[in-house]
């Protein structure tokens, strides 16, 4: 256990090249030889110069360049493409040795390195010198003719730098047929890195190996490396484990209705694709949330694969999108470009750059599928994923877009930038009733409740909007056909109404009948009974009559006239009860 | 060893003084006591001793007593032989192990 511990204690000496370190857990081995291999134009003086200098800038640690192969003007000349202002540190912490072999100089006999070394000692002490890099050795051994040699002074350097301690880089060129005659270097050496240059369907693929690192974990795949004006940029296939910050803030879409959909809008730091067919409105919902961005007062970047920045700000203008006054605050970045043959890991270490330099919290990828024709090739889809996750480790909220016909097309999952999106929103076109009108549909939306239902997005001079679509007949009704759908409702309530009004008057007609009827048979009852009143009035009084005309009768008879009494008591019932009854 | 003038006044040159009337100047870059050093300077002082006599002026200059010399002369390999004077400048590298190939690059141009 103990080895191991002792192994782990190998100190690193960080390059500052982008991704290398990370790759290798700290940078080159300290103290220690590396091996930089490579075909011509693969970045290997680039890697080692950046090395070099960024350990004086960074690290503020002087170094030595000794050049085999180039002149130091030259390089210096080369560097200057970087930015990194090579004169000042040469004047203060960089040493430069031009090493080359004038071609007139006539040899005889053997020769070595042994006064170059005592230069290099000499200097490295006067500068306080880490690190040194020797590039294009393969120059100077060519002239020792002798493999035996030629390992002899390998070895001469190897020793050197172990003897002063110094951190080196050695770079060598290889051949694209496997090179035997240098391969004891990477076994002499440290740390071997290996640099690529492939050409695929006419475009470059620069890559770069760690292929072995003593006493080191380290990434031995082979990771794409481009070279921006930074210097050389290895992109890291994003971190091991996914572990992004998260926020809960939801920042507005631009349009009110969307932010309803999704229950308060896009995540912020989330990733948004709005996929959908030519003309479908990709680009105003993108210029919605750039500009809704921008009125927050936050930094946005605008990046076009297919239009001039000048051209899409006319064109949203013409659905009142104004972004003119966010690019004059330097609020709004646009940045239009086109993409460059199938390698697009250039195009996005150029992004970066430019988000870096920009520094914008939204940004707007319009359209991302400009890239994903490119994409068919591995390195590149890796390149869009890694970008992405570049975007999220920033915290930053990006809408692409993708243009896509339909939604389970083979685009959206070959490129995985599906399976990246956060939110997905699809907007394609229905074609109903010889119209074409826009539907927009929420695909996806991670974290977010959001609404299953199709909505019509109409655009206008005055702007978006988005419209509830209407069912009817099982099928959703949109642009005219819902106008139509809509007045023909309107006209069926009115004639609704109508009739249920007239059904009102008629039974209040009815109605009416009914109590009229009610009186007349009402006011008969009356008459009924007035009559049977003057009826029986007129029964009683012929009663009284004849009741005292047998009373008279009887009276004039002195007659008994008992049974003729009682029948005409019964008769007249209980309406006046003749008080003569009683009498008996 | 550090430098080293060395004048040779043995006349015992193949080539007829009336040839070469001027002096000769060289200057031999060496690493301390390495093989391929050590070899020069034998190398080197047998040459002028045998060819050009008393005209030879051959200075000697170690590069590990006296390492920035390289810088101010170019120096990347040693043994490095220089040839001063006459002009033009003229530069061999190596141990000097062939005297017919270092008197024909001393004497071109």
């Amino acid at each position: 256990m103990k080895f191991y511990a002792r192994q782990a204690a190998v100190t690193k000496a960080p390059t500052g090249i982008q991704g290398f370190d990370e790759i290798t857990g700290g940078g080159l081995p300290c103290g220690r030889t590396t091996l930089v291999l490579g075909g011509p134009g693969c970045g290997k003086t680039v890697f080692a110069l950046q090395a070099l200098v960024n350990g004086a800038r960074q690290a503020n640690e002087a170094g030595m360049f000794v050049a085999f192969e180039e002149s130091t003007r030259q390089i210096v000349a080369n560097a200057s493409t970087f930015g990194w202002d090579l004169p000042a540190l040469v004047k203060k912490r960089l040493f430069f040795l031009d090493a080359r072999l004038d071609p007139e100089v006539v040899r005889v006999g053997d020769f070595d390195l042994g006064g170059m070394l005592a230069l290099l000692g000499a200097k490295a002490k006067a500068l306080g010198a880490k690190r040194i890099v020797f590039d294009g050795i393969d120059v100077l051994l060519g002239l020792l003719d002798d493999p035996a040699k030629e390992r002899l002074e390998i070895y001469r350097i190897r020793d050197w730098l172990a003897q002063t301690g110094l951190t080196g880089i050695i770079t060598q060129k290889v051949g694209y047929t496997e090179d035997h005659r240098y391969s004891f270097m990477q076994f002499m050496v440290d740390c071997v890195v290996v640099l690529r240059h492939q050409v695929v369907d006419g475009s470059a693929f620069r890559h770069l190996r760690v292929m072995k690192y003593r006493g080191s974990d380290f990434a031995g795949d082979e990771f794409p490396i481009s070279l921006t004006s930074e210097g050389l940029q290895l992109t890291n296939r994003g971190p091991r484990e996914l572990n992004h910050e998260v926020s809960d803030e939801r920042i507005p879409t631009g349009l009110a209705r969307l932010d309803h959909m999704l229950r308060g809008g896009y995540h912020r730091g989330s990733n948004v694709l709005i996929s959908g067919a030519p003309g479908t409105a990709k680009s105003t919902l993108s210029g919605l949330f750039a500009t809704a961005a921008c009125a927050r007062g936050e930094r946005t970047l605008y990046v076009s694969f297919d239009e001039g920045a000048n051209q899409i700000v006319r064109n949203l203008r013409s659905v009142s999108i104004d972004l003119a006054p966010h690019v004059a605050s330097g609020v709004l970045g646009m940045y239009s470009t086109r993409t460059r043959g199938p390698n697009i890991e250039d195009q996005f270490a150029d992004l970066r750059e430019r988000v870096r330099a920009h520094r914008p919290r939204c940004l707007v990828i319009d359209p991302l599928s400009a890239l994903s024709t490119k994409l068919a090739h591995l390195a590149s889809a890796d390149a869009a994923q890694q970008f992405l996750d570049f975007l999220k480790g920033e915290g930053i909220t990006v809408v692409n877009t993708s243009l896509m016909d339909g939604l389970n097309t083979d685009e959206a999952t070959t490129t995985g930038i599906s399976t990246i999106a956060d939110t997905w929103i699809h907007l394609s076109y229905v074609v109903q009733d010889g119209e074409r009108n826009r539907a927009l549909t929420i695909v996806k939306s991670r974290g977010t409740g959001h609404s299953n239902q199709v909505r019509e997005l109409t655009l206008s001079d005055d702007g978006v909007t988005l419209t509830d679509v209407f069912m009817a007949q099982g099928k959703a009704l949109m642009g005219v056909a819902r106008w139509e759908w809509e007045q023909e409702q309107r006209a069926a309530q009115e004639r609704t109404t109508v009739a249920s009004d007239l059904k009102r008057l008629q039974l209040q007609v009815a109605q009416a009948e009914a109590v009229a009827r009610l009186q007349v048979v009402q006011t008969e009852i009356d008459a009924r009974n007035a009559e049977m009143s003057v009826l029986a009035l007129a029964t009683g009084s012929a009663n009284r009559l004849l009741k005292s005309d047998q009373e008279v009768l009887r009276k004039l008879r002195h007659g008994d006239a008992e049974p003729a009494k009682a029948r005409a008591a019964i008769k007249v019932g209980g309406r006046r009860k003749p008080h003569h009854v009683k009498t008996h | 060893v550090a430098d080293e003038n060395l004048t040779m006044s043995k006349p015992t040159s193949v080539v007829p003084p009336e040839a070469h009337p001027a002096p000769i100047r060289l200057r031999l870059y060496v690493s301390g006591n390495a093989p391929n050093s050590v070899c020069a300077i034998a190398n080197a002082k047998a040459i002028c001793a045998s060819h050009f006599e008393s005209r030879c002026d051959l200075e000697i200059i170690d590069l590990v007593a006296h390492p920035l010399r390289a810088v101010a002369d170019e120096i990347i390999v040693t043994p490095t032989l220089i040839k001063l004077l006459p002009l033009p400048v003229q530069r061999v590298v190596g141990n000097l192990s062939d005297t017919t190939q270092v008197l024909l690059a001393l004497a071109s141009a």
